[in-house]
């Protein structure tokens, strides 16, 4: 079996959980194995999950799940899939997956393979799946030669896709260890959607000369529905809040579409978002490092460029 | 306090990167390697830093070959008292943490940190393993520590937000930027350095689970289709029709 620990946000399931049950259930397919879906903690939308390819919903309810602690969500998990016998277990490489994935390994024995974006195959009985590695520069392909395998999938690799209907949701009898980590606090901005999960990026940097000017980016990436992002040296200035800042240090992202203006794409810059799909870059200086990793490009004034594009898209979306 | 940070070697920057062997093996010819930025300047400063407020002593550990010696010697320079060299290659992230997992069985340190990840494997697994190896908790991608007594309570990045939590020592965590500033070593901590004791182990023997058959670099991306700054209607159509992202 493959069980795919779907994660949720107060009972809700993001994208990235339903990208994983989709990445699971098309995993399982070409195993010939079936795919059921983990949901640690309180729900009501575990049969959903069924839509995306998830044959059965397992839940473990303890209130100790309701916040995170690796080490106890590790034990349940790892539990979980040996008493349901699973032979690949999927997670999604969030903040949380990430602190999950090798905990698992060790638990279950397992060969791990971090923030995949393609499915596995399986070359002469060998289990082979590719993950990008130097920042994206490089693609690599590991064998992972044990039993049980554990997997994490990278937001926005796979689409979610509905394969099925409503999955039945059974309780799932699990010891659950008292946490040690005590969380005080959890802080979200509200209203926005997350950089790491956003599809559409529009992200300015030190050509717009002072926070005064953002005005035209916020508009930019309000008619897109997009999220905002910075370069380092804006968010270093204050310009811009940290959490704004893609990049090396800052948070590494791969939307569908990055817009950036007036960033010249420094290396450090560019190894956190050169996983996007696509990468429009408007800049002064046509001889902005930017433009040689860019699909789309435009020389010029982004004071000029930028509100022209609003309209533009405001006039495509008015027509679509 | 006692303190254990663990540091990598990763290739620099701007290293060029390619594959030899039949595209198996990452080519390192003429590859400049530094100290993992995130192990250097945000969890071994901040460990210097509780140091220097509390007491105690600040230990490097690096799983690497005898020509990593450089990097070691910039982390004493910067101000650990003295490491530990597992004397081999670091090839999977799980040979990596039973490495360090075994030296810190039975050294008790009170936290054990890392950078939340290397900038050439990018994985961040290392962590989370030496913490089941030991039965720690574990608290990754955090970029404010503070330790009162027993108890230390971190911010950790979570997707769009931050999360508070309290954890009694000991635990292992993962560091951020944000969590300390990059620190440069100055004459006296690179001359102190050299004297500075660093311990060479043999590693323990594991078989590795998951391996890497094969690299590939990504097709070159054909060149930037430039569109006219009056044109903004044409860009949008191009989004719209031939990358179908918007």
């Amino acid at each position: 079996m493959v069980l795919v620990f779907a994660e949720h946000q107060k009972g809700k399931f993001k994208k990235t959980a339903l990208e994983a049950v989709t990445f699971g259930y098309k995993t399982a397919q070409m195993l010939g194995i079936e795919c059921a879906a983990l949901v640690l903690g309180a729900t009501d939308y575990a049969t959903d999950l069924g839509q995306y390819g998830a044959a059965k919903v397992w839940q473990v309810s303890h209130p100790a799940l309701d916040n995170f602690d690796s080490q106890v969500y590790a034990a349940v998990i790892a539990d979980a899939a040996r008493q349901l016998g699973a032979s690949v277990v999927v997670l999604s490489a969030t903040a949380n997956g990430k602190s999950l994935l090798g905990r698992l390994a060790v638990r279950l024995d397992a060969a791990s393979v971090a923030g995949v974006n393609a499915l596995p195959r399986v070359d002469g009985g060998a289990f082979r799946i590719q993950r990008p590695v130097f920042s994206g520069k490089a693609i690599a392909e590991y064998e992972l030669r044990s039993e049980v395998k554990v997997i994490s999938l990278t937001g926005n690799a796979i689409a979610p896709e509905v394969n099925g209907q409503s999955a039945p949701v059974q309780p799932l009898e699990v010891a659950v260890p008292t946490p040690r980590v005590r969380v005080k606090a959890v802080k979200r901005i509200e209203g926005i959607v997350p950089l790491p999960e956003a599809e559409l990026v529009v992200s300015a940097g030190r050509g717009m000369k002072g926070p005064e000017n953002w005005g035209i980016v916020e508009e930019l990436a309000e008619a897109l529905g997009a999220t905002t992002a910075c370069s380092r040296p804006v968010a270093d200035a204050h310009w811009r809040p940290h959490h704004e800042h893609v990049g090396q240090t800052g948070i590494a992202i791969r939307p569908n579409l990055y817009i950036a203006i007036g960033i010249s794409g420094a290396i450090q810059h560019l190894a956190g978002v050169n996983n996007s799909k696509v990468i429009v870059v408007i800049n002064k200086d046509p001889e902005a490092p930017f433009f040689k990793v860019a699909d789309y490009g435009v020389v010029g004034d982004a004071f000029d460029v930028v509100p022209r594009l609003t309209e533009a898209v405001r006039n495509f979306k008015a027509s679509h | 306090m006692k303190l254990l940070v663990c540091i990598s070697k990763v290739p620099d920057t701007n290293a060029k990167i390619a594959f030899t062997n039949n595209q198996t093996e990452y080519d390192t010819a003429g590859v400049q390697y530094i100290m993992n930025p995130y192990d250097e300047w945000y969890a071994l400063v901040r460990a210097l830093e509780l140091k220097e407020a509390l007491g105690g002593s600040v230990t490097l550990v690096h799983v690497g070959t005898a020509d990593s010696e450089t990097i070691i010697r910039k982390g004493l320079a910067i101000g650990a008292d003295d490491a530990v060299r597992i004397d081999a290659d670091p090839k999977s992230a799980l040979f990596v943490a039973q490495q360090i997992a075994e030296l810190a069985r039975n050294e008790h340190y009170d936290i054990i940190f890392l950078g939340k990840e290397t900038i050439d494997y990018n994985g961040a697994e290392i962590g989370a393993m030496v913490a089941e190896y030991l039965d720690l908790p574990y608290i990754s991608y955090a970029n404010h520590l503070e330790v009162n007594g027993t108890v230390a309570s971190v911010t950790r990045e979570i997707e769009g937000g931050a999360e508070e939590v309290e954890v009694n020592l000991p635990f292992v965590v993962s560091a951020a930027k944000g969590m300390a500033e990059q620190r440069i070593p100055n004459m006296r901590g690179i001359m102190m350095a050299k004297t500075k004791p660093l311990k060479v182990l043999p590693p323990v023997p594991i078989e590795d689970k998951a391996v890497v058959v094969m690299y590939q670099t990504p097709p070159a991306k054909s060149s930037v289709k430039l569109v006219a700054p009056e044109n903004m209607d044409e860009l949008v159509r191009l989004l719209h029709e031939e990358a179908k992202v918007i």
